[in-house]
């Protein structure tokens, strides 16, 4: 209309609401897992003989689960890939192949947990145990949830109605990779500093 | 979250949802759910004020039967039903006090201030005033509503489950929180810590909402320099909550876990640590503070420059001082553990940034004041409670200088001053604020306007009384009183201010009939009062632009923006107030 | 409003009391100027017909140093609060004079337990005492309390001398006075507890360094 009008037309910053509340949730987990493992660092520091304790757990099995979850982060880009071509049949195939992936990372997780509770090493056992236990069960929650939401988008492909909804494998991706992010930081920090 | 791929598609006019529970049960109308919020609200505040009535009944007669409960016949108190359970013969013993004033702060801190000044204030005026149909994502906003609802349903079964509601504290400090044998509380406290988890959830949801609508939903022309004050603080709010919840849900996992599966995060007898607790939740709980007392400054802040008809003083000078304000916050929490038994030697580093973040503070209210100098002041309801908000915060803010030099807490920690310090921040910003803001936008939430003179009895009457309560507070406290205490008279040394503690609790009853008349007047209102116009205040900002009760697509054209909101008796203009979606033709352009 | 504390009865509580003084009449003066501006615009500014208010919107350097400066007096305040209150917190938490006599004190629900060494001056050997809920000392000496906790967190409070320490289990914390004035005072537990916490206290008696020793006497009679 006029000079004093509308120099800044809203939205000033050009990203699309779902990414931008994707972002804002994921900062509040960031500070969530922040905190418990900022509480487990102070722990360890303080309590040496945790050593011992990690030493118990298996580096072969958690570097395999490593392995599988990053794996997975790549069929999920290879998945928002597909989604940018417009192939619907090659997303079904890598979420199957995602929700897969996640499954095995958690059914591997139980056998793990199973084999330690067995050996009497139980939540209580000591302060390590209860980190163990409390962090790698918050991330198996986080994949588990993940899953949820990958499988419910692989169904929505499957009956070829993903279309308009396709902008949720990219905030599903956004998430899935935050989870991997968090296991690589809990991988070293409960697996790999036995020294 | 598909209504959401672009700002076009949220600012499509959906037509309203027709019946009962689309509308008004499970609506996506940010009106309707802040609304949800409000009635939220309102029921637990009407719980929390009946603890606090029990909790200053104990106080000033221990032991007595509480007023009233002569009524019901001895076979009923020899039964065992819930209440004749938790009072014996109509007195309060210990171990139901300690619940009293545990549920008393978890609920008012959490049940009623949040709901009431984010989910109900934020959730109605953010779209209204940065000009948008609705919230960024509708259902997600819907979606956090119940679950505070959920939440809200458990922590009300916690009262009533075997061993009774939490008793810790609503800090929940462990070991006694930890281990169910040291508080004799089972599942009341294990419910607690669902239900506050579930609300961070809630809000979590919430402040997502209010960050993704405050930047990519607003008018053409609203840059973020001419966004309302009150958009601004809900949003710092947001973050604030955001960037300081997750240690305490963590926290709050972990000591679920102590509780129910074992672990040792916090019980020393496994090698746990109690203090970790308390860093988390203060890390948390300093912040939050913040979270709550902000918007309901930010009610102050948008009413006094209306009923000043001048400009806000200062508008970037807030809004970067409370920036300061949010980032202080974060690094103050050890305030609250001087005496806690951590390293003496950090309490001076949190001291002083304790003592600073009086600085933006200050500002803030010479700021106030200052928007008052050469104004037209009217005393209608709302700018009586906003200087309410800034008379009583001034005194909350003074007072806790006091408690934020760490040498003058050691004496003053845990005592009656601390309590009647934060009952002047947070009751200035829940209750004060929270009516200021209710009295202010009531005629664009319901249509009709509140009964000023019944506003103005309830303002006067709530300001005496609340002042009559909490001032010799400050002395009970001075004289040694320390909080938690279910019974004064077993301590000698206290004797002599029994007299003040009868004094404040008569002043609290008082304090809670006032209210009364809030509550006939806004039903009363809600029904016949006087219908109200577009625009009542004759105020700048965008919710008065659209109809009083907007329609559900909020503004029939998205409205464009041309300046500030504090636009009042500008020069060159004949009217003393220019709305910032007006456009001037001719003239010199008062843009701000 | 400062007549409400308790008698001041050990060496460091009359700091501790300067610096609430300094800091009440600091906030007072702050409280009576401001609510007198608050109430002179609000009377001077008040409504009447045909008046225009003044457009000052505060955005330059200028008008904002209305604010700002004031803001910048609060700071200046504010760093001699802390200067002041950096000296009293080194005198009372951080630098500990050498003890003459040792306690430990441990809290559990609901009562504070007192431990002697007994004349040999070490704990854990046949000749100490436990009392319950009564710590003795003597005057003008400095008295080390090591506080401990068996359950859950208590905290040590001493109103008349102005200390307070939350006692924390599994951990052992020093804390030390020096009493000034004999007689008897209150020894409570200012830290939620548990449903006993409102009864949870013991007594603090200050002896004249006769009535100590004969008290000793009383308590280790054969050394």
């Amino acid at each position: 209309m006029q000079r004093e009008a509308t120099h800044a037309v809203a939205p000033a910053v050009p990203v699309p609401a779902a990414k931008l509340g994707m972002w804002w949730f994921l900062a509040s987990e960031i500070v969530t897992f922040g905190g418990i493992i900022v509480a487990y660092l102070v722990f360890r520091l303080a309590h040496p003989q945790w050593l011992e304790e990690a030493a118990h757990l298996s580096v072969p099995i958690a570097t395999f689960n490593t392995l599988v979850l990053l794996t997975s982060s790549l069929t999920m880009v290879l998945a928002f890939a597909a989604v940018d071509r417009g192939d619907e049949r090659r997303v079904a195939t890598w979420l199957a192949l995602t929700v897969a992936l996640g499954l095995v990372f958690v059914l591997v997780k139980a056998y793990e947990w199973r084999h330690e509770i067995a050996a009497g090493r139980v939540p209580g056992e000591s302060g390590f145990w209860g980190f163990y236990y409390g962090m790698t069960g918050l991330h198996a929650l986080h994949v588990l949830g993940g899953v949820v939401v990958n499988a419910c988008l692989l169904i929505a492909a499957l009956r070829r109605r993903l279309e308009p909804i396709a902008h949720r494998v990219e905030m599903a991706g956004l998430y899935w990779h935050f989870v991997d992010i968090v296991w690589i930081f809990l991988f070293p920090l409960l697996y790999l500093s036995t020294h | 979250m598909s209504e959401t791929s672009g700002p076009q598609a949220a600012h499509a006019v959906h037509p309203a949802p027709q019946g009962f529970v689309r509308r008004y049960l499970f609506s996506t109308d940010h009106k309707v759910i802040a609304k949800q919020y409000l009635a939220i609200a309102l029921f637990w505040a009407v719980v929390g004020g009946l603890s606090a009535f029990l909790i200053r009944w104990q106080l000033a007669w221990p032991g007595e039967p509480v007023i009233g409960s002569g009524l019901l016949p001895e076979a009923f108190w020899d039964g065992d039903s819930w209440l004749a359970q938790s009072l014996q013969y109509g007195s309060i013993p210990a171990e139901f006090y300690n619940k009293l004033f545990t549920m008393h702060g978890t609920i008012m801190v959490f049940f009623v201030a949040m709901p009431l000044l984010l989910g109900a204030l934020g959730n109605f005026l953010i779209p209204l005033m940065v000009g948008a149909r609705d919230m960024a994502f509708p259902r997600l906003n819907m979606l956090s509503v119940w679950t505070l609802a959920v939440a809200s349903v458990i922590l009300l079964i916690s009262f009533f489950v075997p061993g009774g509601a939490a008793a810790s504290g609503w800090t929940a400090y462990p070991p006694l929180s930890a281990v169910p044998e040291l508080s004799e509380v089972n599942w009341g406290q294990n419910l607690w810590l669902i239900a506050v988890a579930l609300e961070f959830a809630s809000f979590l949801m919430g402040g997502i909402n209010f960050l993704t609508t405050t930047v990519n939903l607003r008018a053409p022309g609203l840059s973020l320099f001419r966004l309302p004050i009150m958009v601004w603080f809900q949003c710092i709010a947001a973050v604030l909550f955001m960037l300081s919840v997750g240690p305490l849900i963590a926290g709050a996992v972990m000591l679920l876990l102590d509780r129910l599966a074992g672990t040792s995060f916090f019980i020393p007898s496994g090698g746990g640590e109690p203090l970790l607790w308390q860093h988390l939740f203060w890390f948390f709980g300093h912040p939050e503070v913040y979270v709550i007392m902000i918007p309901g400054m930010a009610a102050a802040l948008e009413i006094l420059p209306v009923f000043s008809r001048k400009p806000l003083f200062g508008y970037r000078l807030i809004v970067y001082a409370t920036f300061a304000a949010g980032f202080l916050s974060f690094i103050v929490w050890a305030h609250h553990m001087f005496q806690s038994g951590m390293d003496p030697r950090l309490a001076m580093p949190f001291s002083i940034t304790t003592i600073l973040i009086s600085v933006p503070f200050a500002l803030m209210v010479f700021a106030m004041i200052a928007t008052l100098w050469g104004g037209v002041i009217r005393f209608p309801t709302p700018m009586l409670f906003a200087l309410g908000v800034l008379g009583v915060f001034i005194m909350g803010g003074l007072s806790g200088i006091f408690n934020g030099s760490a040498p003058a807490d050691i004496y003053i920690h845990d005592t009656y001053f601390v309590v009647a310090h934060f009952h002047y921040t947070l009751f200035a910003a829940t209750f004060f604020g929270g009516f200021a803001a209710i009295y202010y936008w009531f005629p664009k939430m319901f249509g009709r306007m509140l009964n000023d003179t019944l506003g103005k009895i309830h303002f006067w009457w709530t300001f005496i009384a609340f002042n009559a309560t909490f001032l010799p507070m400050h002395l009970v406290g001075l004289g040694g009183m320390m909080r938690r205490i279910a019974n004064p008279l077993n301590y000698d040394f206290l004797q002599p201010l029994q007299p003040l503690n009868v004094w404040i609790s008569i002043s609290a009853f008082v304090l809670m009939l006032g209210q009364l008349v809030f509550v006939v007047n806004f039903f009363w209102s809600l029904v016949a009062g006087r219908r109200a116009e577009a625009n009542p205040w004759q105020a700048n900002t965008l919710e008065w632009s659209t109809a009083s009760p907007p329609p559900h697509h909020n503004f029939d054209t998205i409205p464009t923006v041309y300046r500030g909101p504090y636009e009042y008796s500008p020069p060159g203009v004949a009217e003393d107030w220019l709305p910032q979606h007006r456009p001037l033709v001719g003239g010199p352009a008062a843009t701000a | 409003m400062l007549r409400w504390l308790p008698e001041s009865v050990s060496t460091f509580s009359g700091d501790i009391d300067a610096l609430i003084r300094l800091i009440y009449y600091t906030v007072g003066a702050w409280f009576v100027l401001t609510f007198a501006v608050i109430l002179i615009f609000l009377v001077r500014y008040r409504y009447r017909p045909g008046r225009r208010a003044v457009y000052l919107p505060g955005n330059t350097l200028a008008q904002s140093a209305w604010v700002l400066v004031p803001g910048l007096v609060v700071l200046l305040l504010d760093i001699g609060i802390d200067i002041y209150g950096e000296r009293v917190w080194e005198a009372v938490k951080l630098h500990q004079p050498p003890a003459a006599v040792q306690v430990r004190v441990t809290g559990k629900q609901f009562a504070w337990e007192v431990l002697y060494p007994g004349p040999d001056g070490r704990f854990g050997t046949a000749d100490d005492r436990q009392l319950n809920g009564e710590l003795h000392v003597p005057v003008h000496q400095v008295v080390h309390v090591t506080l401990g906790a068996e359950d859950v967190i208590h905290s040590f409070f001493l109103p008349h001398l102005r200390l307070k320490q939350d006692a924390l289990p599994g951990r052992q914390l020093t804390v030390w006075f020096e009493a000034t004035v004999p007689g008897t005072y209150p020894l409570v537990c200012a830290e939620l507890c548990g449903t006993g916490h409102t009864g949870m206290f013991g007594r603090l008696i200050v002896h004249t360094p006769e009535d100590y020793q004969a008290w000793v006497k009383a308590q280790w009679p054969s050394s």
